[in-house]
């Protein structure tokens, strides 16, 4: 009895009972649609939130005061910025600049806000991909070499303070001093920091007046420092340029802990995808034991129907069906079974993450990965839960079976 | 060839055993039609069962055709079922909901004939037995005449040479009953051997020889030419 024949005879059994063979699916059908659903859209969102961490550019090392080896000093200079410039230092270090973290009320005639405040390089707006403007222009060179008294707005604060005028060309006063506003941002999600509500002013000017925090030997710290690598395949180069060149300067000898960390764009990006990757795998995890379940529903109904067809069973071994004979008979219509089923929950899952992507914006694709691991796992518990039921049918002994009332 | 020596077959139902066959010697010969007769109870479906390859005896000696068949597994069991016997049961025993041709064509399926060749091959066989008009007719929509020709076309559809009917004509009426020996005699007329198990002398007395059994035992052979031989 070959492969074709078993699998017909096997549709033939099932068709002859269709409202039970339904039921029978159930449990791989809603199992399948769970995990296909939560895998895609967990896919769904992983992607997206990768492209929208790529947008930020994606070689970006972050440098910053380790809190836990500096002894509550800020420990990053402009000195290290210019040290980490030199060329000769650190080849595979292609722009850096550098900001100042603060906070300060601003106000704007009547309108004020508490926004959080960055003095930054010129550089900064490129580097952080923020070099797109609704109105006026960045910060220049020259406005850092001056420590001019100028401000970038980001979108929402300047809807904040400038509600029903033009911004640029008026003026904030911020800590009780008047600043020129030269330019606002476009609106951007996502990156490093709130940009949307955030105001820019010359790292010099927020040294100067805005900011008096320093470092251990005495110099006007910097909050951050920002760097960029040549290419993605330099990132690690660079990382080690950049720590051993700060190393040097901070005067770290060998058994010391860094008192600055590093963190990569790419280190972020490896980060998060661990995380949604676990969470993925949980969720599927949890969906997988309703396949189990589902299984056992198959394994149960199978049983029920070699009982009920014991006398079948007694026949064709009355004929000559041998032990394989029976058992592939009723091995394929597990599998049958169980394999409708998933097909059927791939479709109702794809279904699904296609309407909850629809919903929440973000695509979720039905990779081939998940469909095949999904039909391999309705498949393997078809084999796994259908083989007992069929053994159980092939060792019937064909008289007994015959006497089966 | 069959031959039996000194063949038991003991059942156990809990603490009591039941000794169906108590040493049974049996001898048939190719080509011989046979009546199996005896009261109820008295082993004839057990010998029966044993002769068909579908049960084994619990001790003697089975030859079929000269090869020891006493002690078979399952599937060389199923393998001799397949290709040498042809069994016809009282209660038809067919596949529910399933038409007259797959019936037949089932044990052609085991026996590993491809499709065309397996559908050509029982439709013969349904000729045979005058069904050639009922092939795709399911067990509820045939009579129980036709019902256990479906029955007899399924047990010659693999051209095995010994036919075995348990009480084949047990429920139909004498006139389809009729109808059915008909077939066997034909079966025997075309060089097979066939046995019947019977209640009706009218049955046996178409068959060349009766065997009697009581009590698990043979005790008389009587065919109608040299009349009551005891054994
Ligand atoms: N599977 C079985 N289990 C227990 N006892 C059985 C079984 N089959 C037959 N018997 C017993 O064996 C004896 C012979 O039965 P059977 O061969 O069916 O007789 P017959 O066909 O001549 O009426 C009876 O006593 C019957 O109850
Ligand atoms: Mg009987």
């Amino acid at each position: 009895m070959n492969m074709r024949e078993s699998l017909l005879s096997a549709i033939d059994s099932l068709r002859a009972n269709k409202l039970r063979a339904v039921l029978t699916m159930l449990g791989v059908i809603i199992g399948v649609t769970a995990v296909i659903a939560l895998l895609s859209i967990g896919n769904g969102v992983r992607s997206s939130i990768n492209s929208e961490i790529s947008a930020i550019g994606t070689n970006l090392i972050m440098i910053s005061t380790n809190t836990r080896n500096s002894d509550g000093y800020a420990t990053l200079s402009l000195s290290d910025v210019g040290a980490l410039s030199d060329p000769l230092r650190a080849p595979d270090v292609e722009q850096i600049a550098a900001s100042v973290q603060t906070s300060a009320a601003v106000t704007a005639g009547s309108n004020s806000a508490r926004p959080s405040i960055m003095g930054v390089t010129a550089n900064y707006f490129m580097i952080n991909n923020l070099d797109e403007f609704e109105a006026g222009d960045g910060l220049t060179q020259t406005d850092i070499d001056t420590r001019a008294r100028v401000a970038v707005l980001g979108l929402g604060l300047a809807g904040d303070l400038f509600p029903d005028s033009y911004p640029v060309g008026q003026v904030v006063k911020i800590a009780g001093t008047s600043y020129e506003v030269v330019g606002v941002l476009t609106a951007s999600g996502g990156g490093f920091s709130n940009t949307d509500d955030s105001l820019y002013v010359p790292i010099s000017t927020a040294q100067n007046r805005l900011s008096n925090s320093r470092t251990r030997s005495g110099e006007r710290a910097v909050s951050s420092i920002i760097a960029t690598s040549a290419s993605a395949e330099r990132n690690t180069a660079a990382l080690e340029q950049i720590a051993e060149v700060l190393r040097q300067e901070h005067h770290i000898v060998y058994a010391d802990d860094d008192d600055f960390s590093l963190i990569s764009q790419t280190d972020l990006l490896d980060t998060f995808n661990q995380i949604t990757g676990m969470l993925t795998a949980f969720l599927g995890a949890i969906a997988g034991i309703s396949l189990v379940v589902g299984g056992i529903g198959i394994m149960n109904i199978m049983l029920v129907s070699v009982t009920e067809r014991t006398r079948e069973i007694g026949i064709r071994k009355a004929v000559g069906a041998l032990r394989r004979d029976i058992l592939t008979q009723f091995l394929i219509e597990s599998i049958v079974l169980s394999l409708t089923g998933g097909l059927i929950g791939i479709f109702l899952g794809w279904l699904i993450s296609w309407g909850a992507g629809n919903l929440i914006g973000l695509s979720a694709p039905l990779d081939v990965m998940t469909v095949l691991m999904a039909v391999g796992f309705a498949v393997g518990v078809g084999i796994v839960f259908g083989l007992y039921p069929a053994w159980r049918a092939a060792g019937l002994r064909p008289i007994e079976a015959l006497r089966y009332e | 060839m069959i031959r039996m020596r000194n063949i038991t077959k003991t059942f156990h139902m809990g603490e009591t055993e039941v000794h169906a066959l108590r040493g049974l010697d049996l001898d048939i010969g190719d080509g011989e039609f046979v009546a199996i007769m005896g009261p109820s109870g008295s082993g004839k479906s057990t010998l029966m069962n044993i002769l068909g390859c579908l049960d084994i005896p619990t001790s003697g000696e089975y030859l079929l055709g000269g090869e020891d068949v006493s002690s078979l597994t399952d599937d060389e069991q199923a393998r001799i079922r397949n290709r040498r016997i042809g069994f016809v049961f009282q209660q038809f025993n067919l596949l529910p909901r399933t038409p007259a041709l797959k019936q037949v064509a089932l044990p052609l399926m085991y026996a590993g004939y491809d499709r065309t060749d397996r559908m050509d091959r029982a439709a013969e066989a349904l000729k045979r037995v005058g069904l050639g008009d009922r092939m795709h007719h399911k067990p509820d929509e045939l009579s129980g005449g036709q019902q256990q020709r479906v029955a007899i076309a399924r047990a010659i559809a693999t051209a095995p040479t010994i036919i075995l009917a348990d009480e084949p004509t047990g429920a139909l009426d004498t006139v389809t009953g009729d109808e059915i020996l008909d077939i066997f005699q034909e079966l025997h007329a075309q060089g097979n051997t066939v046995i019947v198990i019977t209640h009706d002398p009218d049955v046996a007395a178409r068959t060349n020889r009766t065997i009697w059994i009581r009590d698990g035992l043979v005790v008389e052979h009587r065919s109608p030419d040299n009349g009551s031989m005891s054994s």
